[in-house]
This record gives C-alpha cells, sequence and structure tokens, in this order.
C-alpha cells in the first residue's frame, strides 16, 4: 500500500511499429468527446442559462428575455439576503467545525491505532455503509429520537435533568445541524483516512526518537500531512451544505432559512429570474470559498 | 504485541459512538416499522406486527411507491452502465496528453462542488426554454450523471495512477493492437475497480434528491416519492418504507462487493497463465 506510484505513470511512448498511428490527441479526444457532451450539455449550458435568465424580466405567471437589474438589485437590497446568508453561513461553519473533528479522530484511529489491515478496511466500511441509503430516509430517522415523546426527551426526563420534554430538539437550528453532521461526516473520513494511509510510518518514529510528545507529533507532523485530505473533505463538507435546502426544510421543520431554501421557494412560485439570480449569488459564494480553499492543495496531485 | 496505550481506549470509545451515531437512528426505525396497527411514530411499541409493511404492499395506500420505486431502479441503471463506459474513456484520455485536459479537469471538479439545485434549476430552465417537456429518462438522467460522472472519473484516475503501464508495454511488444492491449490487459486488471465505479453509479443515482426534483417531471423517482410521502403521512409506514429501502441499499452493496470479490479471485487464479496465449 505504501509504495504506490503517485506519479502517472505517463503516456506510453511513442511507438514506431504500427500502421495505425493515429496522432494521440485525436484518440484522447475522442475518447473524452462523450464526457465532454454531458459536461456541455448538462453543466456548463445551465450555468449559462442561469446566468442568462437572471436578467430576464418576470410577471406573476410567466417569464421573459430581457436585460434588467432588477432581479439583482432587489436581492442585493433586500435585508433578508444578508440575514438568509448569515445563517447559512452559520449552517456551514459548525456543520464544519463537527464533521472535521469527528472525521479526524475517527480517519486518525483507524490510520493510527487500528494494527491489522484487514480490520482497518472492515471499519472503514462499517461507517461507509449509511452512506448508501437514502438521506431523506436518514433524516427521517431522527424523529423518533429527537421528537416531544422521543427517546432523547423520554431520558432525560427519566433522569431528572429536564422537567418539560424539550421543545427545540426536533425541528430546530439544533436539528439541522445535527442533521448535517450525520449525513456529512463520511466526506471528511474518507479523504482524510486516504490521505493518512499514505504517511509513511517511519516520519512518525523518527519524531518519537527525536524526541517528540504525542501531541507534538500529532500537530508537526501528522497534520500537516493530512492537510490534503482535510481541505478536500472540507470542499465536500461546505458546498454540500452551502447548497443545501432539502435538510433545511425538513429537519428546521420549516422554520429556518438558508440560500438554498430561498432559490427552491422562488422556484415554487415560478419566480425563475429571480431564482437564476440568487443562484448565480450562491454560486460566486461557493467558487470564492472554494478557490480560497484550493490555495492549500492541488487536488490532481492527491488522486 | 506492545501495550496500547491509553489513547487507544479514549479513540476506540469515540469510534463506537460514532458508529453508534451512524447506525443508532436507522435501526429504531427499522424496529419502529413492526409497531402493532395502533403504533406511532415514537416508541413505546404498541404491539408487534407487520401491519405497516403490509400496507406498503397495498395498492394506491400511500402513492405510487412501485412505480417510482421501478423509474428509480431503471434510471439507476442507466446512469450506471453511462458513468462506467464514459468514466473508463474519460480516465484512458486523461492518461494521454491532449490540450485542454486542464479545462476538462476543471469542469470536473467544478461538476461535483456545484450545488446540486443549480443543475437541477439550469436543466429545468433549459427544457422550459426548448419547449421540451422535463422527464426522467431524459433531463433527470442528464442532471444525474453531472453528479455521478466525476466521482466515477476520480475513482478512475486514482486507479490509472497506479497502474502500471509495463503490463501494457509487454502487450505492445507481443504485438497487440492498441484495442487488444484495453480488450485483455487493461481492463481485466482494473476490472474490480470498475465495480467500485458502478455501485458508485448506481446509488449514487438511486438516492438522488436534489438534482432529479425539477428535472424529472410529471413521474417521480422513489426519493421524491419519499419526501412527497414526508410532508403528509405520519404513521410508521414511512418507516417501513425506509427499512425496506434500507435493507435494498444494502443488497445492493453486497451484490457489488460480492462482484468485486469474485473478480478479484478470478484475476488472482488466471494470475499466471504463461504460455497459455491471448484468448
Amino acid at each position: 500500500m505504501s509504495d504506490i506510484e503517485i506519479t502517472a505513470p505517463a503516456t506510453a511512448p511513442a511507438r514506431a511499429t504500427g500502421l495505425y498511428r493515429v496522432p494521440e490527441a485525436v484518440t484522447a479526444w475522442a475518447l473524452a468527446s462523450p464526457l465532454v457532451l454531458v459536461l456541455g450539455f448538462f453543466l456548463v449550458l445551465p450555468v449559462i442559462t442561469i446566468v442568462v435568465v437572471s436578467f430576464w424580466g418576470s410577471t406573476e405567471w410567466s417569464f421573459y428575455p430581457a436585460f434588467l437589474w432588477d432581479n439583482y438589485q432587489f436581492l442585493l437590497t433586500s435585508p433578508v439576503t444578508l440575514s438568509v446568508y448569515l445563517n447559512t453561513l452559520m449552517y456551514t461553519v459548525l456543520t464544519w467545525v463537527f464533521t472535521l473533528a469527528i472525521g479526524f479522530t475517527v480517519a486518525y484511529f483507524l490510520a493510527f491505532h487500528v494494527r491489522t489491515q484487514t480490520w482497518q478496511i472492515a471499519l472503514f466500511l462499517l461507517c461507509t455503509i449509511p452512506f448508501w441509503t437514502s438521506n431523506i430516509i436518514r433524516m427521517i430517522s431522527w424523529i423518533p429520537f429527537l421528537g416531544r415523546n422521543g427517546i432523547a426527551n423520554s431520558v432525560l426526563l427519566d433522569l431528572g435533568i429536564v422537567s418539560e420534554p424539550v421543545e427545540w430538539l426536533l425541528f430546530s437550528d439544533f436539528a439541522v445541524v445535527l442533521a448535517f453532521v450525520h449525513l456529512y461526516t463520511l466526506f471528511m473520513v474518507v479523504p482524510i483516512f486516504n490521505t493518512m494511509m499514505r504517511i509513511d510510518k517511519s516520519l512518525i518514529e523518527a519524531a518519537r526518537d527525536a524526541g517528540a510528545t504525542g501531541g507534538q507529533i500529532l500537530w508537526n507532523v501528522i497534520i500537516p500531512l493530512t492537510k490534503p485530505g482535510i481541505m478536500i473533505g472540507s470542499i465536500f463538507v461546505v458546498t454540500l451544505v452551502m447548497g443545501d435546502f432539502i435538510t433545511v426544510r425538513f429537519m428546521s421543520g420549516g422554520q429556518s432559512a438558508s440560500v438554498g431554501r430561498m432559490i427552491s421557494n422562488e422556484i415554487a412560485l415560478l419566480q425563475y429570474p429571480a431564482a437564476a439570480a440568487d443562484a448565480v449569488i450562491l454560486l460566486l459564494t461557493v467558487l470564492i470559498m472554494i478557490s480560497a480553499m484550493l490555495r492549500f492543495v492541488d487536488i490532481r496531485k492527491e488522486l | 504485541m506492545e501495550p496500547r496505550p491509553r489513547s487507544f481506549y479514549v479513540l476506540g470509545a469515540i469510534f463506537a459512538l460514532f458508529v453508534l451515531f451512524l447506525y443508532g437512528p436507522t435501526i429504531t426505525i427499522a424496529i419502529l416499522s413492526f409497531q402493532g396497527p395502533q403504533g406511532g411514530l415514537t416508541f413505546p411499541m404498541n404491539g408487534v406486527s407487520l401491519h405497516w409493511f403490509a400496507d406498503l404492499f397495498e395498492q394506491q395506500a400511500v402513492g405510487d411507491i412501485w412505480g417510482s420505486f421501478g423509474r428509480s431502479l431503471v434510471l439507476g441503471l442507466m446512469v450506471m452502465v453511462v458513468t462506467v463506459v464514459v468514466s473508463v474513456m474519460g480516465g484512458l484520455a486523461f492518461r494521454k496528453k491532449f490540450r485542454g485536459s486542464g479545462v476538462l479537469f476543471l469542469l470536473i471538479v467544478t461538476s461535483l462542488i456545484i450545488p446540486s439545485i443549480l443543475v437541477s434549476l439550469g436543466v429545468g430552465l433549459i427544457f422550459n426554454i426548448a419547449g421540451l417537456n422535463v422527464h426522467w429518462s431524459t433531463s433527470g438522467f442528464g442532471a444525474q450523471l453531472t453528479w455521478t460522472l466525476p466521482f466515477g472519473l476520480l475513482i478512475m484516475f486514482a486507479v490509472f495512477n497506479r497502474f502500471d503501464a509495463s503490463f501494457e508495454e509487454a502487450a505492445r511488444d507481443q504485438g497487440a493492437t492498441p484495442w487488444q492491449t484495453i480488450r485483455h490487459v487493461v481492463l481485466p486488471i482494473i476490472a474490480p475497480s470498475l465495480i467500485g465505479v458502478a455501485l458508485f453509479g448506481f446509488t449514487l443515482s438511486y438516492d438522488e434528491f436534489a438534482r432529479t426534483l425539477l428535472t424529472a417531471g410529471s413521474y417521480n423517482t422513489l426519493p421524491l416519492e419519499i419526501f412527497g410521502m414526508t410532508t403528509n403521512v405520519t404513521s410508521p409506514v414511512l418507516y417501513a418504507l425506509g427499512t425496506l429501502t434500507t435493507l435494498f441499499s444494502l443488497a445492493i452493496i453486497g451484490v457489488f462487493l460480492g462482484g468485486a470479490f469474485i473478480a478479484q479471485r478470478r484475476r488472482a487464479r488466471r494470475a499466471s497463465d504463461a504460455g497459455k496465449g491471448m484468448v
């Protein structure tokens, strides 16, 4: 596992023999063309359309081509926008902190404390299984836990910690962040575990021989070497939370707002140009955040 | 073996709690789905029965579950096949140098991190403006590919980064054509990883909600149907559905892992076919 070649085995040396010497670039493009077509039609074109439509005008029941700044003007001057963004940012930061703390600890345990590879893989698979089942089902499954008559409340009541059922467990910001952590911690565990497994164990031994304490090894050796994994996981979590509308709607009982929800509400009201303008601002926000994070890591090198 | 440090037990306990946190709620609803006919959404259990599962199989009791399940299944398989084929082709393409590969790579990463609702909205708008009807097998299918393809490609990149090119050189030295090299050397070696790509493709599609929301048209996929149920069904039938879909997902993982295992075994068995010649 540790002697993996990171550098690409590279392009095959050009052959002198053979009659079929199609230029390499032609073959490459032919191979990449289905990918280009799919991404072109279902990613690039939609984004362009959103940008274009964000300048269009709308009536209550339809929208029409135009070039107006109205959508943006409304969006950027409305006090609601700022508060919704702040709320979304709060979810993002809280979720990021918790998923990072839990994800790092779990990955650290698997990579450095579990001794045999079989156990490492088995425990790792154990963590990934819930990822394959429906997100909505996993959200629903919090109801019997957090509800007014749920398990959490009955335990708290039985222990005498509270005298009244706690109301804010379900359908609250707490529930939203809890669900995010539940859904997305795996996106931290996988890349962090992946990078940790590639750390040369002799570096840690060297640090120990040089007299470093456990804390010093963690801080000065392991964390710096794990940074790429942390960054990739963070990018996942941040983008997933920033764009989410379903978890916020479901777990807050419709009481909290997020940017994604704002967009999906406008869509439901058929206010497509307004939704598109919202979407453009969200996209810019996410891209700025991601490009800041990408300064710390070269993704292509990490594969 | 040297004794475990104390930190091992602390971290082990945290790990156990994490696993409990991951599985606890799902197991709870699995138990609650066996509520008696009078049972509600929370404990205590009001009798034990298969009532709510039976409810699921009754026609029209709760929406069009089986129809949506069938659509999700077909869509998942379509997405799976296309994801595997396009990812392998893309992975092979990226092993060569070609102009625009940097831009294309950036596009793949963008596809992965772009908020799902934007893809949903954008694809919906295109179909709307072009006067086409959105349908799960066209617009929904394409929108899901923007999510499954990047995953498939990233796996392929990782696979090819670790691929020993000397196998191919050996094949070429034996006079194999490029296609023969791929068919008889490259594909068999990467087969286990392809099962991983297929698993990602299928399950990501099968569970996809946000990208399908505005692109599925008038026929729901299963996640959309379940979401609809959460707003108007308040009986354990929801849990019964959750339990069944979770079991189904587990069965799918089992099938794929079993396939990967068999592929690995076959490869190990065939490892020394020296002198047997090419098929």
